[in-house]
């Protein structure tokens, strides 16, 4: 009863102040948030806007999953060019270049921040991921968002198998082949001969991101000219070097023997590590919640490799994954630019940062959500969680290990998936293949410079 | 396309015509015209800088071997798929034409797999032919075969093929069923009674009459090829390995929605337009001259 | 004679059943497996009884990040209903009047329409998008389904059929006195019943299906369609429970079917053969 007049007592009293609230409180802001996450990341989502809904009773966030990462950015660009883009569009890696391109259509953050006054720092952020979604000049464009790097998984069971030390999986190119084909003759092999699907030593997933773009951030060596594009639209394409050459040997080579199973494009091959299939594969770090509910034997994962040859000490990788982003629309207010920055400066607190890289099986990427983490014990309850984190503070960042900013860059991978699976079916050596990846992707990347510059 | 037969006055045809008239010029002519227009340009995604480049995106379509070799490739996917799927259709729906035992049940378990969402469908080809985890693939794998349709194009390229016809083997046996219920009975009766058997009464009676609904279904059939195989080809290989499965409409979705390259993606739209109202125009007369209507 | 010919029948339409079944078999028993055994290549041909639940679970609560899928059928079903409804009306009417009747620009409207049968929607989206904003349909039902309404296939089948009515058939409904509008009630539709039935089919699956364009349009979730429901369980860097996609995508199966069965009868001979 007590309770009763207290809660009635609570109610009235904005009644009598309500000349006054009206005016302030008036309509809650309404904001959408295009997204490309499906499955369990789509529950995460739904979390997020939850919380940041209830944290802010004048804004009204929505976010709609729209379909893959290329549906996304379609479905935003088409929504802008009617005038109906969502405030925030979820955008993935390779399509930064496009974004930064768009002029009008979006709000670069500093911009944002600049003129909603709010405070977004981009120190806030680990160096390797903002750097993806920054100026040259250090000013942020996009809000970090879902950012995972490259890793080497390997199955610890089959390396016991074949004799291998478990602990210490190899750390250099010459070590890995070296271990594959230990892996091949005492544990493939054998494992083959009992029957059940065929046994290889070693795959992988996101072959032209892993073992080109950031193979050439380990070992500080451009992929393109003008740092990697970061530096203006007229850059070239440089992965016919000696140093990527010699990297498409090494599969070919590892493939003729039998040890290296190529086995698709981008995530395809995940299967192939999981399923036991393949003892060493490499992958995104976001992958390990596949891995954890679907290996059925003990794995860790493990630092990229690197070439000894082409570099003495290897360098950091850098984030693949999406970014947010903030978009234009004609009679957009600013009370709306506002909502999207409180969001941003939301998703920037240390335990969403820490709650989201948790849940998800992505890096954080707020130094703040990283140390959260680690005061939590997370690293330590979760033994390897950390080894993202570690590749991507592995050195200082430099101009080639920042990420890369090219146009059209989906479409230059698969240009270089084409031509090595080429290469893997023995109809073009290494050089010609990177050779021919290079001469068409420039023609692309003119392209694509000459659309976007009138 | 000329009967002797009609009804007099013109204002009632209009009004019959006009729904379908105005939703096809709002939904297709409207958004077809700007992508022509679009076909002439040079611009970004987001149609910021618009540059008018004349027929140039045309010459750089024709100019690139590649997209020659799409053309020849589509060729050959659409004539496999057509006469894989409906040569299936007929056979099973002039099986299930018969007066048979079972025959509801039959016709609902032919329908099937049209009523597959294409995602599902494609995983579910994953699963049967992927060399790893599939079915099928894993049979194959570990009996002598070399099943590897991420790196062997003609291997990729037999899977799609498989995979599109067995999704459009059902609506060809909708339609044939459909066609062979509508042959008047005494017809066949008649033939029946001049001696007539077996296939050459099919080949003589039966499939002339069929023929209004062979033609709509080659049409359809080679439509569904091109174009609508698209999801089906997207989830299974992306049109790799190299391009060995890279028809021309997953080229133009390639170019138009992956790579954002809006002036070559509306050129090839446009030529791929041109390209089959030209053949069915063809097909049109073709048809008209032989069954002599 | 005939009896081998029978068995001849059965033995292709059996043959055909299992090539059909086969992969959908397979969708059944994945429902039935732990959410992750497909991923390990675990798959087999015998379903396990004892896991039945995962139907019941989809379609009351819905799968991760998606509604209960029976909110999204009833969604589908309006939209498949809606399109192949809308379609095959607005066709017969074009194709009887370009098959009946001589009036201006005839050929031209036939054209008009029949051209359109080659623009896939894959190349017109941006543009088709920009002229549905300018007519505020984005983000409501009859937007989902309008733009797919006009569409040439309808049209060219019933043109095909309507083509091949003899001359004779027409010739006795004008004297009898029967005007345009009752010929085509009394004569032309119940002739050609078993093609609309088969088109009825035909469209409603493919409404049923369709995927990338209320993917673009609608933003709102409770215009989600079962389609969509089903590849946004499908995981994005993540792990993606099997056994509830292919659950969902078995029940999304069922109403199909059901339209099968129910026009099954239309598929009949002997229906239309006494009014002929």
């Amino acid at each position: 009863m007590k309770r009763r007049t207290l809660l009635a007592g609570a109610a009235a009293a904005p009644v009598v102040a309500a000349p006054v609230v009206k005016v302030l409180a008036a309509e809650p802001v309404h904001i959408t948030w295009w997204h490309s996450m499906s499955g369990a990341l789509g529950d995460q989502v739904n979390r997020i806007t939850k919380q940041f809904n209830a944290a802010h009773k004048d804004i009204v966030l929505t976010s709609v999953f729209k379909g893959s990462y290329p549906d996304t950015l379609n479905a935003s660009i088409a929504a802008w060019r009617a005038g109906k883009a969502p405030n925030v569009a979820q955008v993935f890696d390779v399509g930064t270049g496009t974004m930064l391109a768009a002029g009008p259509a979006v709000k670069q953050i500093w911009e944002l921040a600049k003129e909603t006054g709010a405070d977004i720092k981009p120190a806030t952020y680990i160096p390797a991921v903002r750097g993806y979604y920054s100026l040259p000049d250090g000013r942020l464009a996009s809000m970090p968002f879902n950012s995972s790097t490259a890793v080497m998984w390997y199955n610890k069971d089959a390396f016991k198998m074949a004799g291998l030390d478990a602990e210490k999986p190899p750390q250099t190119w010459p070590e890995v082949v070296a271990a594959a084909k230990v892996l091949k003759a005492k544990w493939a092999d054998p494992m083959n001969a009992k029957g059940g699907p065929t046994r290889y030593a070693l795959t992988t997933s996101w072959l032209t991101w892993i073992q080109f773009e950031e193979f050439s951030a380990i070992h500080n060596i451009p992929f393109a000219s003008e740092d990697d594009g970061f530096n203006g639209l007229g850059a070239v394409l440089q992965c016919n070097s000696p140093a990527h050459v010699a990297q498409l040997q090494r599969f070919m080579d590892m493939e003729k023997e039998g040890t290296f199973k190529y086995g698709g494009r981008d995530s395809a091959p995940d299967p192939m590590f999981y399923s036991g299939v393949a003892a060493i594969g490499f992958g995104s770090s976001a992958g390990r919640g596949d891995i954890v509910r679907n290996a059925k034997f003990a794995f860790a994962e493990a630092l990229m490799p690197w070439d000894p040859a082409v570099s003495k000490t290897p360098h950091n990788t850098f984030i693949g994954g999406a970014s947010l982003w903030a978009m234009t629309a004609p009679h957009r207010t600013e009370a709306e630019y506002k909502a999207v920055a409180a969001f941003f400066q939301f998703l920037a607190l240390p335990e969403q940062d820490a709650m989201w890289a948790q849940n998800s099986g992505y890096v954080p990427v707020t130094f703040a959500g990283d140390e959260l983490s680690k005061k939590q014990g997370y690293y330590e309850k979760n033994p390897g969680t950390d080894v993202p984190i570690q590749s991507l503070l592995r050195s200082p960042v430099t101009p080639y290990t920042r990420g890369m900013r090219l146009g059209r860059l989906p479409e230059i991978r698969n240009i270089l998936y084409g031509e090595c699976e080429e290469a893997f079916a023995g109809k073009k050596t290494a050089k010609q293949a990177l050779d021919d990846t290079v001469s068409r992707g420039n023609a692309v990347l003119r392209a694509f410079q000459k659309s976007v510059s009138g | 396309m000329e009967r002797r037969t009609i009804f007099a006055g013109w204002k009632l045809p209009l009004l019959l015509v006009a729904p379908q008239l105005v939703l096809t010029i709002v939904f297709f002519y409207w958004p077809a015209l700007v992508g022509g227009w679009e076909s002439l340009t040079r611009t970004d995604a987001f149609g910021v800088h618009v540059l008018f480049v004349g027929l140039a995106n045309f010459h750089d379509l024709f100019a690139d071997p590649r997209y020659r070799a799409a053309i020849l490739r589509t060729v050959e996917f659409c004539a496999a798929v057509t006469a894989l799927s409906l040569g299936l259709g007929l056979i099973l729906a002039v099986a299930a034409d018969r007066e048979l035992r079972g025959r509801d049940l039959y016709r609902v378990l032919m329908i099937w797999p049209y009523a597959v969402a294409p995602a599902v469908s494609a995983v579910l080809w994953i699963l049967l032919l992927n060399p790893q985890i599939g079915f099928i693939g894993r049979f194959l794998a570990s009996h002598g075969v070399n099943w590897d349709y991420a790196l062997n194009g003609n291997q990729a390229m037999l899977m799609v093929i498989l995979a599109s016809a067995w999704k459009q083997v059902s609506y060809n046996f909708i339609f044939v069923l459909a066609g062979l219920q509508s042959i008047p009975k005494a017809v066949i009766e008649a033939a029946r009674m001049d001696g007539a058997r077996g296939w050459y009464r099919f080949r003589t009676v039966v499939l002339p009459l069929l023929s209004p609904t062979l033609f709509f279904l080659i049409i359809v059939d080679l439509v569904y090829a091109a174009f609508d195989t698209f999801g089906t080809i997207w989830a299974m290989t992306q049109g790799g390995p190299a391009m060995a499965t890279e028809t021309l409409v997953v080229k133009v979705y390639n170019d138009g929605v992956v790579n954002l390259d809006l002036g070559s993606s509306s050129a090839q739209s446009v030529v791929l337009m041109v390209g089959v109202v030209a053949l069915t125009a063809l097909q049109f007369r073709f048809i008209g001259r032989r069954s002599g209507t | 004679m005939r009896r081998s010919q029978n068995w001849l029948a059965h033995t292709v339409l059996i043959l055909g059943a299992l090539l059909f079944a086969l992969p959908i078999w397979l969708a059944f028993c994945a429902a039935t497996l732990d959410p992750a055994a497909i991923d390990r290549g675990e798959l087999s041909l015998i379903p396990r009884l004892d896991h039945l639940g995962s139907f019941w679970d989809v379609l009351v609560h819905g799968g991760p990040g998606v509604p209960p899928v029976w909110r999204m059928l009833l969604v589908s079903f309006g939209m498949a209903l809606a399109i192949a409804v809308g379609k095959i009306a607005i066709s017969l009417l074009s194709a009887f009047a370009v098959v009946f009747f001589r009036f201006p620009l005839r050929r031209t409207a036939f054209w008009t329409i029949f051209v359109t049968l080659m623009l896939p929607v894959e190349v017109r989206i941006i543009p088709t998008y920009a002229v549905m904003g300018d007519l505020h349909m984005i983000d409501t039902f009859p937007g989902l389904a309008v733009p797919l309404i006009a569409s040439a296939t309808a049209t060219l089948l019933f043109r095909q059929t309507f083509a091949a009515i003899p001359d004779e058939l027409v010739e006795a409904a004008r004297m009898d006195g029967a005007g345009p509008l009752r010929f085509l009630k009394d004569i032309l539709i119940p002739v050609s019943a078993a093609n609309l039935a088969a088109l009825f089919v035909i469209l409603f699956v493919y409404g049923w299906n369709q995927y990338l364009w209320p993917l673009v349009v609608a933003t709102s979730p409770s215009l989600d369609t079962i389609v969509i429901g089903i590849v946004k369980m499908i995981g994005i860097d993540t792990s993606t429970e099997w056994n509830k996609v292919m659950a969902t995508a078995v029940i999304a199966l069922i109403p199909p079917v059901v339209v099968v069965l129910s026009m099954q009868r239309w598929f009949v001979r002997g229906l239309t053969e006494g009014e002929k």
